[in-house]
């Protein structure tokens, strides 16, 4: 394995709300933290009490299954009380500001909230309002960094290392969070990184932030190791980003003709949820030798339990 | 109402109305008008038993001209009004203030305009310009009545916070204002190309994941309009120019037709990186853009390319601004900091300070058609006095406007307003 294994390494952060504020050594310990917790979660015996007495509130403003399942059940492993709050029933419905209610839920004392939010920089915002750490679950276009650490972690158990890998990222840039977390996830670990997408879905000056950029998926994908997908939203069809989802599926959506492309070995990823037939052909999806997609979500509730033991100490 | 005579001897008097960058003197007289100004007013020609003001290292200048600002009357009494837009403006030297038309109602009826002039009557002690919309309800479809608003005091229209998005509306409101000649004031920004965007797009709005807006948006209304003047050239203004493409374009329609441009403080004075992350008081329209673009307007200025510098004055409650960036309102508060941030360039060494001086002066006036800026004799004494090398801090409790939504916080300036006065009458003093 490329992870040192834990040299007591302390994490400077007080809240995760990207993996732009973390140094490699940090990454690095948390994902060997995430490493212990993966036997466990296959074991018959899954319970911990490494957080016991903690309170962990979820705050999902979005829709959201694997994410906020995901901390949730990675909360209940550690042996923390875990509340997840129910947006639609609650007085944000009514108008409450976003500070208004971290006040409210900070005066309850809890350890860590995990928030997901669609304004990007929310999770910044709630962090300078309460005592407690923060946990970023996606916020906005912005950033998703527990997403880019399992992404790591479900890399390195199938190819060792992510350094010298050649990883592709292809489809929604512009809209998405997962994109901008790996991209500073995987450059800063030594991967190189092939952007695919049409120029309406790329966000401006992206080859600043060193990755090398596509509009053709053949070239892009050529000799990589790692092919992520991004979910396309729907949504961006009636904005006139793109035509149709036909046209989109031609020349952005994975096929095992375009994979030729890639290496023999190459695994495709996908953060899900996927949309079938637009952006990944739904065979490949299930390939067990070629798709990781599975495992990804197996992982994140591991990555999500190391999270939770580092901020919440 | 009686006054004395005012004398003021020893002051560097800068009016560049009347080309006066000199040491001397100033006479107010019992009326509140300018009765002699510049070198020749010194201790031997004025009465001996007179008192007078020594002002030796300090500055006298016209009363400033802000062509930007959004005063709250009516409906957003709640972020500003004319009494503490008064007494922040006056704390800053200005004097003359150009009032947005977004308000609430719109100003763009004749009654509306009586409204707001009785009430700035009654409530400011600064001069009032109230601009109106171009079109209906700022809807960008039906225009204004401008003949019958200018006859009722409007020195110019604009949509203010929005753009005209229609070329057909553009071209005939361009005709009308001919006709009447009236000012068109446009805030350009295409507003279908900038949907949903909130700051400069580049590297800074990939990394915060906000949706950004291009400076093309900006360039493309300037071109359509600057090109719909070839045909009938009416009195047209840029609102706020931010980018270097827009100035470019200036540069090479200068000689093709007659307008003027106008640029923010904040533009002038700060770039996208302020932001850091997410302040959203550095939420403004047009959007703060790269150190370049930031240069590149400097340099308009000292190519004459730039004719005016305005506060941008749009205050905005705490509650409005409190939230995340995606929901926090756009825009600062900056009247009462227009002068001493400006100075920053003088400062440093960028803009002469006479150059400073006219933008914020006899430039605005001038294109506003209105005898406001200078120190000519027989008009209203309005002029500050000024220490330039005076330090400051600005800290948001110290402000006077109602809302505190500044976007220098905490930033040290070099330069205060010390005194101003209004039609003779010292209505501030630096405490």
């Amino acid at each position: 394995m490329a992870i040192n294994s834990n040299k007591a390494i302390k994490i400077n952060q007080k809240h995760l709300l990207g993996i732009q504020d973390l140094k490699i050594s940090e990454i690095k310990y948390i994902l060997s933290e995430a490493q212990q917790f993966i036997e466990l979660n296959r074991s018959k015996n899954k319970k911990l009490n490494i957080l016991k007495g903690k309170t962990q509130i979820n705050l999902f403003f979005e829709p959201s299954t694997r994410t906020q399942s995901s901390f949730e059940l990675a909360g209940k492993r550690l042996g923390a009380d875990v509340m997840s709050m129910n947006i639609t029933n609650s007085a944000i419905k009514k108008g409450e500001t976003l500070i208004d209610t971290a006040m409210t839920l900070n005066a309850m004392h809890p350890d860590i909230i995990v928030i997901r939010h669609q304004d990007s920089g929310a999770c910044n915002l709630l962090s300078q309002k309460v005592n407690c750490a923060v946990l970023n679950a996606g916020d906005g276009r912005r950033e998703h960094p527990t997403q880019a650490l399992l992404d790591a972690l479900t890399i390195m158990n199938r190819k060792r290392s992510i350094e010298g890998l050649k990883i592709a990222i292809c489809g929604d840039i512009l809209h998405s969070r997962v994109a901008r977390s790996n991209i500073y996830l995987l450059t800063m670990l030594g991967a190189e990184v092939n952007i695919i997408g049409p120029s309406n879905l790329l966000p401006k000056d992206l080859e600043k932030f060193g990755v090398n950029i596509f509009t053709d998926m053949t070239k892009g994908v050529k000799d990589c190791d790692i092919v992520m997908m991004l979910r396309l939203q729907n949504e961006r069809m009636t904005s006139s980003y793109l035509s149709s989802n036909r046209e989109y599926y031609e020349y952005y959506g994975l096929t095992p003709e375009k994979l030729k492309y890639a290496k023999p070995d190459a695994l495709v990823m996908h953060p899900g949820p996927m949309n079938r037939g637009i952006e990944i052909d739904t065979m490949l999806a299930d390939d067990i030798n070629k798709s990781v997609i599975k495992e990804q979500v197996e992982l994140g509730v591991a990555v999500r339990m190391a999270c939770l033991k580092i901020f919440c100490n | 109402m009686t006054n004395k005579k005012k004398y003021f001897l020893n002051a560097h008097i800068i009016d560049p109305c009347n080309s006066i960058n000199e040491i001397g003197g100033l006479i107010i007289s019992e009326e509140g008008k300018i009765e002699a100004s510049g070198k020749r007013v010194n201790k031997n020609n004025i009465p001996n038993r007179e008192n007078f003001v020594d002002l030796k290292g300090k500055h006298i200048i016209p009363g400033i001209v802000d062509m930007r600002v959004f005063g709250g009357e009516p409906g957003y009494e709640y972020k500003e009004n004319y009494r503490s837009l008064s007494e922040a403006a006056l704390s800053g030297g200005v004097t003359s203030v150009v009032t947005m038309p977004n308000t609430k109602p719109v100003i763009d009826s004749v009654s509306i305009v009586d409204f707001i002039q009785r009430r700035s009557r009654d409530k400011s002690k600064i001069n009032i310009f109230p601009t109106a919309t171009l079109t209906k309800n700022a809807e960008g479809t039906n225009m204004c009545e401008f003949g019958l608003l200018k006859n009722k005091g409007i020195v110019g229209f604009t949509d203010g916070v929005k753009s005209i998005q229609s070329s057909r509306v553009m071209s005939r409101i361009i005709k009308s204002a001919y006709d009447f000649d009236c000012l068109v004031m446009q805030h350009a920004e295409d507003q279908e190309l900038s949907k949903n965007g909130m700051l400069n797009d580049g590297i800074i709005s990939t990394k915060l994941g906000i949706p950004g807006i291009s400076d093309l948006a900006e360039k493309i209304i300037i071109e359509r309009d600057l090109t719909l003047l070839e045909e009938i050239n009416c009195r047209y203004h840029i609102s706020q120019i931010s980018s270097k493409k827009s100035l470019d374009l200036i540069d090479y329609k200068k000689n093709i037709v007659d307008f003027t441009t106008g640029v923010s403080i904040n533009n002038l004075a700060l770039n996208e990186n302020d932001i850091g992350e997410f302040r959203t008081f550095l939420k403004l329209s047009p959007p703060l853009r790269t150190e370049e673009d930031r240069l590149s307007l400097i340099n308009g200025i000292n190519k004459n390319l730039i004719d005016v510098i305005v506060s941008d004055h749009k205050p905005e409650d705490e509650e409005s601004k409190r939230l995340t960036f995606s929901q926090a309102a756009t825009g600062a508060s900056g009247i009462e900091t227009l002068l001493s941030l400006a100075l920053e360039q003088f400062h440093n060494g960028s803009i002469k300070l006479e150059k400073i001086i006219e933008l914020i002066t006899h430039n605005p006036a001038k294109i506003l058609n209105i005898n406001k800026g200078n120190l000519s004799v027989g008009t209203d004494a309005d002029f500050c006095i000024l220490d330039i090398n005076k330090p400051w801090a600005v800290k948001k409790e110290k402000l006077l406007t109602k809302s505190k939504n500044t976007s220098i916080e905490d930033r040290k300036l070099q330069g205060k307003v010390l005194n101003t006065f209004v039609k003779g009458q010292e209505l501030f003093k630096f405490k």
